[in-house]
């Protein structure tokens, strides 16, 4: 055991340092500090694991690059492909503030003196969100969309002491099925609610007719996930209060540059996927789960996720300092509301990051910069005879195309011209295999549209 | 030329909040393609216009890329990390964060990737997931891994619910979920959050779980047992086939806490000590960055009957390619969207790749002559106490206490780790586990060179050398970080609790009391 050189990243694992801390401790042999082991546990050769042997950086590097030259990259023109989380633009600086090392090499600050900085970043970015959705209270951040869905119902379970949700029955799939994931220990029950066919909104007849005095929330997505934005949100509200149930609100944070914040239209909880606010694609994780609660004792009570406020030190100067901790795991163990300890973050410093180099000048014109490209797209579609969007509705970057036959038909057509379409809608619902969702961003110039719908208008023809 | 410790000053940049430097009208973000706006508009021939829209400016302050790159680095230099010093933070395992893996994930290849792009576009992403799973179920003795879980916490949510499941689809109703009173807090938490009812396990004097007082329990009710081994005092549960054969012939399954892995690591496996589902951490064990709190990834393994519950997608390979297998008979669901925390995940792959079965060996046998090289230099140190057991060898990590330092001198744990942050080393885990009175916590990992754990454990001698003089000198601590101590209860105070910026002027305008 043991060798001259020290092994990777283990500093004093070389012969010296070892004999050296070994004879201190008065043991001729490291395996002594197994001994407590029983004997038939203890592995009689290293597993097989890696690739038999140290790689050195240079050896990594060229070990990764055989894999790494199988991935193709699409960036010009960037993916056509949404599903709730699209290409945007990561300025460089972003990236840049969240390799600081005093940032990524922290962890959870349960040190707070010697922590401030992460701790006002975190702060700020609380503070941003609040501001962008117009609800007062934000945690520092749950793992991703979906689980923020899941965690608001599960806060709503809590805060009602109730147990049906109204949830939209074109609901983002891959959410519905985390939640129900989520769920499945509670005795929940979610119930769909019907969609117009024309308009591709929740119809608010059915969800009036569905929401009874057993309703703990009301979940609504706008933009939907097959791209309508909602119109009847303050109706859904007053429905749900008058219920006694919370209206759950999951949002896209760019849209609000345009859209009307959740806050202003009676949403008690706010959720959101932060992937736009600066984090990249990255094949779909790392995410950023955006939480956001009105101001009510009861409702913070039960939220879930770490806090961070402000305070002040010994000396009366602005201080940060975790707070309501009585909720978290650590302290309440089986009675905290969440068993989260891990979050993300580094994504959240990320997006506070982007958000100030943004601005709401500059959210504003990057919302109207992709609107105004979706809507060039959809409508260059229709000039070509192809149905988009498909329903009657305001959209914002994600929308429903119909074609005249299957659309993953397309879709290889359009790989082999160098092109990521969109989503083909049969991968939730088979009988929707004429239609696809495209998403279109801030990164997709008119040429790069311009030859998506080329592409499309000459394998429509074939 | 030496520099006292002593003399160490974190940055004080007294930074102001975005809001009080930033303007609403400022932006640093170049956007791209802006001179196609106004063709577009003509083009497209309509504007946002409706009952849905907003017509004001989104009120949140903006800076230039200059002021935007300041605010945030100064914020950074009040910041402390493992590249700044040690973070010996017992069961958070603050390896070094070796800076290749950075490099290599931000590779494009990587970075542009969409989750939803087409399998025939990212085999070599694939190939490399699949080698992680099929490494990591080795390491453990388990027969299949999920990537899909986010973090540690997600990982024993998925194992609870698959537990639950296992149980309901067999037709027993087993409701309650055993869990060690040293157990970390997420454990009785994920329980409670799958729905179980939670039994509070006591450890022995020996530092293991009471086998007795767990005999008692076990039975026709209990649905499993959640246990971490190495415990969270670093000691080695020995008699873990005996809890294994209790639990089993009870009916009920065995959860690892793999938080506690590193001191383990190629030596010792979860499955063959009897473990059904294990959980890991990439982000502690396998070196992926914590990122301040995260992001992390785990992964949930499973053997036997219990890989038909594993979270779904699983990564799979035929003859001519590697894909996601969704088909879930039994399976729980999915625990997020998409696939996994791919980033620490490829971390995870590039360490393990490194360093090879032999390599991760060595950090395991490194990690645990680290603890036990710094017991040995902190034993008999006045003031503080090795609680259960001092004759066995401890792992990953160890439990001090400094309950005779309270006693004696008024000097608690709490003000001991303010003291090490004044001299520029980062606490320990403090008041964990419940079980130790005082209790600090202390996990060097292999990454902590022997210079390091001697200077760590001088400080915490001079440390209780000065609360036997100075005591009220150590409770003023700290005062050379960027502020002095934190007011927790200013912070948490109804009339004063200020989670965001938003409820700051409210209350300063009087909107909230």
């Amino acid at each position: 055991m043991g060798s001259s050189r020290p092994i990777h990243w283990a500093p004093s694992s070389s012969d010296r340092d070892r004999s050296r801390a070994l004879s201190v401790m008065g043991i001729s042999d490291a395996f002594e500090l197994y001994r407590d082991v029983p004997h038939n546990l203890i592995l009689d050769k290293p597993p097989r694991a890696g690739f038999d042997r140290m790689l050195s950086e240079w050896e990594l590097r060229l070990t990764v690059e055989k894999y790494l030259s199988k991935n193709t990259m699409y960036i010009d023109p960037p993916p056509f492909l949404g599903g709730g989380w699209c290409p945007h633009l990561v300025p460089a600086l972003v990236d840049y503030i969240i390799s600081r090392p005093e940032f990524l090499t922290a962890y959870t600050p349960y040190q707070a003196e010697i922590n401030q900085g992460l701790m006002q970043a975190l702060f700020e970015y609380q503070s941003l969100i609040a501001d962008l959705v117009e609800l007062d209270v934000v945690n520092a951040s749950m793992y991703d969309g979906s689980t923020a869905v899941a965690e608001a119902f599960l806060m709503a379970l809590r805060v009602t002491k109730k147990r049906k949700i109204l949830v939209p029955e074109h609901m983002h799939p891959e959410y519905r099925r985390v939640v129900e994931t989520w769920l499945y220990g509670k005795n929940a029950l979610l119930v769909s609610v019907r969609y117009d066919e024309h308009t591709g909104r929740v119809s608010l007849g059915d969800l009036e007719s569905k929401i009874d005095n057993e309703t703990a929330a009301v979940y609504v997505e706008n933009p939907s996930f097959l791209g309508s934005i909602e119109e009847d949100v303050e109706a859904m509200a007053d429905a749900a209060h008058k219920k006694g149930a919370l209206f759950i609100v999951k949002f896209e944070p760019i849209s609000l540059g345009l859209l009307k914040p959740p806050g202003r239209y009676g949403a008690d909880i706010a959720v959101a996927e932060g992937q736009p606010l600066g984090l990249g694609l990255n094949y779909g994780g790392p995410g950023l789960g955006i939480f956001a609660v009105r101001w009510d004792r009861k409702l913070v009570r039960q939220m879930p996720g770490r806090i961070i406020g402000l305070t002040r030190d010994a000396e009366g100067r602005r201080a940060f300092a975790m707070i309501l901790q009585t909720r978290e795991q650590h302290i309440r163990r089986e009675k905290a509301t969440s068993n989260i300890t891990t979050n993300e973050a580094l994504m959240a410093v990320a997006a506070a990051a982007y958000l100030t180099l943004l601005g709401g000048r500059g959210l504003r014109d990057l919302a109207q910069s992709i609107w105004l490209r979706s809507h060039y797209l959809a409508k260059r579609l229709s000039e070509i005879g192809v149905e988009a969007p498909v329903f009657e509705s305001e959209f914002f970057k994600e929308f429903t195309t119909r074609f005249p036959k299957q659309y993953k038909a397309i879709h290889v057509e359009l790989k082999k011209r160098g092109i990521l379409g969109g989503l083909s809608l049969d991968r939730y619902w088979p009988e929707k295999s004429n239609e696809c969702l495209f998403c279109v961003t801030e990164l997709h110039s008119m040429k790069h549209i311009d030859k998506l719908v080329e592409a499309i208008s000459e394998v429509i023809k074939e | 030329m030496s520099t006292s410790k002593k003399e160490w000053r974190q940055a004080r940049w007294s930074e102001p909040l975005v809001y009080e430097i930033g303007d609403p009208q400022k932006t640093g973000v170049i956007l791209p393609y802006l001179d196609e706006l106004p063709k577009l508009a003509e083009r497209v021939g309509a504007r946002p216009q409706g009952k849905v829209f907003r017509e004001d400016t989104p009120d949140l302050p903006g800076l230039s890329e200059v002021e935007t790159a300041r605010h945030f680095n100064r914020l950074a230099q009040m910041s402390y990390g493992v590249d700044v010093g040690p973070v010996p933070l017992g069961s958070c395992t603050m390896k070094y964060n070796p800076k290749i893996f950075e490099e290599i994930v931000r590779d494009p290849r990587i970075k542009f990737l969409h989750p939803l792009q087409d399998e025939d576009t990212v085999q070599g992403l694939l190939e490399m997931l699949y080698l992680l799973e099929r490494w990591l179920a080795e390491l453990t003795g388990m027969d299949r891994c999920s990537l899909q879980v986010p973090a540690g916490a997600a990982g024993e949510l998925a194992g609870a619910l698959m537990i639950k499941k296992y149980h309901a689809d067999r037709g027993e109703e087993r409701d309650e979920m055993l869990v060690p009173d040293s157990a970390h807090g997420t454990n009785p938490a994920s329980a409670a959050m799958a729905g179980f009812k939670v039994v509070r396990i006591p450890t022995s004097s020996r530092g293991t779980i009471d086998l007795e007082a767990l005999r008692s329990v076990a039975g026709p009710r209990t649905a499993g047992l959640m246990l971490t081994n190495p415990s969270t005092l670093g000691i080695f549960e020995d008699e873990i086939l005996e809890v294994a054969k209790l639990i089993h012939d009870s009916g009920g399954l065995l959860y690892y806490d793999g938080a506690n892995l590193n001191g383990i690591m190629g030596i010792v496996r979860p499955g063959d000590m009897g473990f059904d589902i294990v959980h890991l951490n990439i982000h502690k064990t396998f070196a992926a960055p914590h990122g301040g709190g995260g992001p992390g990834a785990g992964v949930v393994c499973a053997k036997g009957d219990l890989v038909d519950y594993l979270p779904r997608p699983l990564i799979e390979r035929d003859d001519s390619r590697y894909f996601w297998d969704y088909s879930c008979d039994k399976c729980i669901g999915s625990m997020r969207i998409f696939y996994g925390n791919i980033v620490p995940l490829l971390k995870g792959f590039l360490y393990i790749a490194s360093l090879g079965g032999k390599g991760l060996r060595e950090v395991a046998i490194q990690s645990v002559i680290n603890t036990n090289y710094f017991i040995t230099l902190i034993k008999n140190t006045k003031g503080y106490e090795l609680p259960y057991d001092p004759s066995k060898p401890r792992k990953h990590e160890v439990v001090i206490s400094a309950k005779p330092l309270l006693n004696d001198t008024g000097v608690s744990a709490g003000d001991v780790a303010k003291a090490l942050l004044d001299r520029g080393l980062h606490a320990p885990t403090m008041y964990f586990p419940l079980i130790v009175d005082e209790a600090l916590m202390i996990e060097f990992t292999e990454s902590e060179p022997l210079e390091t754990i001697e200077e760590y454990a001088k400080t915490l001698k001079e440390i209780a050398e000065q609360a036997y003089t100075n005591p009220g000198k150590i409770k003023e601590a700290p005062a050379n970080t960027s502020v002095r101590r934190v007011d927790d209860v200013y912070a948490n105070h109804p009339k004063t609790v200020t989670p965001t910026y938003r409820v700051y002027l409210k209350r300063l305008r009087g909107e909230i009391k």
